[in-house]
């Protein structure tokens, strides 16, 4: 009823082809916009910018660059965490040598280095596919962890082996280090993600991502409509480390404020991979939806006994976390084994010939 | 070498000087993958304008020659020339770009993409927007994409798959899934276009529209078409001329007529009685 196309007659091609071609997807789009950069800062409290809307932003960036790469290029990689943590040391050696350049540019250019770490451990995607590639992407995890510990240039040669963020300004607010607020922090993630949000959704539904989703889909036949298979892998890798760098970036500078190895573990690949898996291979959507997944959920049901006046040991709620997250993921992927995005694709379907299913076709 | 030689001269002379140009020709080739030798010192040759059949049984190497053809197969001996220019080794990005499509005898669509999509990937050597402008989507990457999907409707009209447009075609029935792949070949505008088997596993329906696709682009396009096909009423009704291949070597190659009559060809099918 309310999510209905029927009268929308798209008149031109540029029409049809719109980012949002459906009058609703926009309404909904503007209001979450609205939500996002109106309604929270002025109304949530600092926790949950802090601790909820900041980390949740940062992860769906990093779930956003690994889709671009194993969803949309279908080159599975379990090197997420190291190419963000090229990102945030990267970020932190160029804010050392100039400290007056604005940290906001530093961390869109950080991730450049990553997309050069991408594209050097990408190379042996030429060679290997799935799994056998996966496993030469841990290569890039474990070496460059140890480089994050063994290279101590790059952290300053700090005793603690950590890295911590200096305070930066814009226009004489600071924006990172312990004096910025949360609400500051969050009004720069916000924008520096809902910006590349966009970039990535223009990318994909053009020729560059065309020629990721022809590897992805046959690889043989693509090489035949003139896709040179090193070029496209290569770009993948590139620009979604880019993205991957920039999520690192912005996770050290703007959230945890100083990090060290563990932040950019393999956990850390694992995370985010499981946020793409279960938000949804090949769409921007499930990113923000698998993030919010796994990284919100919790920390609403841990909050639930509290709501409830349910007195229970912390380690108790802990581990009830744990097993109504594992049950979920094993429901949502029992239910619909291509992600979230693809469960809100369905549930769209059937609103837009509700109530009269049988009419559609 | 010489009987092929001969038969295009003939038909030069009834399609008259125009059509007489040599789009392709292979000479001598030969392609071994360790002992077992698939292709064995093959020589024909595709003009321009023509419907060229290969024909053989199971095992012949009729696949192998396409893939030789576009790349994929690099032969050990032999030489290809394609629009007067020869090679011996070439990447098959480098054979799409110098003008050969090519379907596949099992459905080799980009399956998790539309049918639109899929046809519009036909087009990506005919896009050049640069990296920066897709980033911002305005100017000439919104309009080169909008001049490729006008000339992509183009396309979905003739196969009259415009219902299907926005369909993911993994879920498309077998012969649709056909006529997008042809669709897709057909965006590149290729100058010669292989066809491995395009009418597999079809019902008599389907052949015949399949067949009038193939004949419309060939007339109306005037695309050159190289088809693989084991349905031997298609073969003898569309092709102008006919190549038979058995074991990697030629036994035959003349116009359809002359191919059925061909004692090694007749025992080629249905076999010599010992």
């Amino acid at each position: 009823m309310l999510y209905r196309e029927a009268g929308q007659f798209k008149t031109s091609y540029a029409a049809d082809q719109a980012l949002l071609p459906i009058l609703q997807d926009r309404i909904g789009l503007s209001l979450i916009l609205l939500v996002a950069f109106v309604g929270i800062p002025l109304l949530a409290t600092d926790f949950f910018i802090g601790s909820v809307m900041i980390p949740f932003l940062v992860f769906s960036l990093a779930a956003i660059g690994l889709n671009i790469l194993t969803g949309y290029a279908g080159q599975l990689s379990l090197g997420t965490g190291a190419f963000m943590g090229v990102g945030a040391y990267a970020c932190y050696k160029l804010t050392t040598y100039f400290p007056d350049i604005n940290i906001i540019l530093l961390i869109l250019f950080s991730g450049v280095f990553s997309a050069a770490a991408g594209v050097l451990f990408g190379l042996p995607s030429l060679r290997i596919k799935g799994l056998y590639l996966a496993i030469t992407t841990l290569a890039a995890q474990f070496f460059l962890e140890w480089c994050f510990i063994r290279i101590a240039w790059l952290y300053n040669y700090n005793d603690s082996g950590a890295i911590e963020v200096p305070t930066r300004k814009l226009l004489d607010i600071a924006i990172t280090g312990a004096s910025a607020t949360p609400v500051v922090r969050y009004l720069v993630i916000i924008s520096v993600v809902t910006l590349m949000a966009l970039v990535a959704a223009n990318v994909l539904r053009g020729r560059i991502g065309r020629s990721w989703m022809m590897i992805r889909d046959m690889d043989i036949a693509a090489e035949l409509m003139g896709i040179r298979p090193l070029r496209a892998k290569l770009s993948a890798f590139a620009f979604s480390s880019y993205y991957c760098g920039v999520a690192g970036a912005l996770m050290v500078f703007m959230w945890i404020g100083s990090a060290e190895v563990e932040s950019f573990d393999i956990n850390h690949s694992f995370l985010v991979l499981f946020m793409v898996i279960i938000g949804g291979m090949g769409s921007l959507l499930g990113c923000f939806l698998g993030a919010a997944f796994i990284w919100v959920l919790p920390i609403i049901i841990r909050a639930v006994p509290q709501l409830i006046g349910l007195d229970l040991l912390a380690a108790t709620t802990e581990h009830l976390t744990n097993i109504i997250i594992g049950v979920l993921i094993i429901f949502f992927l029992i239910v619909e084994p291509h992600g979230l995005a693809r469960l809100w694709q369905l549930g769209k379907e059937k609103l837009r010939t509700w109530p009269f299913p049988y009419a559609s076709n | 070498m010489n009987h092929a030689r001969r038969w295009s001269d003939q038909l030069s002379e009834e399609l008259g000087s125009g059509a007489s140009a040599e789009l392709l020709s292979v000479d001598n080739v030969s392609l071994s993958f360790g002992g077992v030798k698939a292709i064995a010192d093959i020589s024909f040759d595709i003009l321009k304008g023509e419907v060229r059949a290969i024909i053989g049984p199971n095992g012949a190497g009729k696949t192998s020659m396409l893939n030789v053809i576009n790349g994929f197969y690099h032969p050990q001996e032999g030489i290809i020339t394609f629009r007067g220019k020869q090679r011996r080794r070439m990447k098959p990005y480098q054979a799409a770009a110098s003008g050969i499509a090519r379907t596949f005898q099992n459905v080799a669509l980009f399956k998790g993409m539309s049918t639109l999509d899929n046809i519009m990937s036909g087009r990506s050597l005919k896009m050049h927007c640069g990296f920066l402008w897709q980033v911002v989507h305005i100017g000439p990457a919104r309009s080169e994409e909008i001049r490729h999907r006008r000339r992509v409707e183009e396309i979905i009209d003739f196969l009259e798959i415009a219902h299907i447009r926005k369909q993911p075609v993994g879920k498309l029935p077998y012969g649709l899934q056909k006529r997008v792949e042809l669709g897709r070949a057909m965006a590149m505008e290729p100058e010669l276009l292989l066809l491995d088997e395009p009418m597999a596993g079809m019902n008599l329906e389907e052949k015949e529209d399949m067949s009038r696709f193939i004949i419309d682009l060939n007339s109306e396009f005037g695309t050159t078409i190289a088809l693989i096909e084991h349905d031997m009423g298609v073969v003898m009704d569309l092709a102008d001329r006919v190549v038979v291949l058995d074991y990697g070597r030629k036994i035959a190659d003349g116009t359809p007529a002359e191919v059925q009559a061909n004692q090694d060809v007749i025992d080629a099918y249905l076999g010599v009685a010992h």
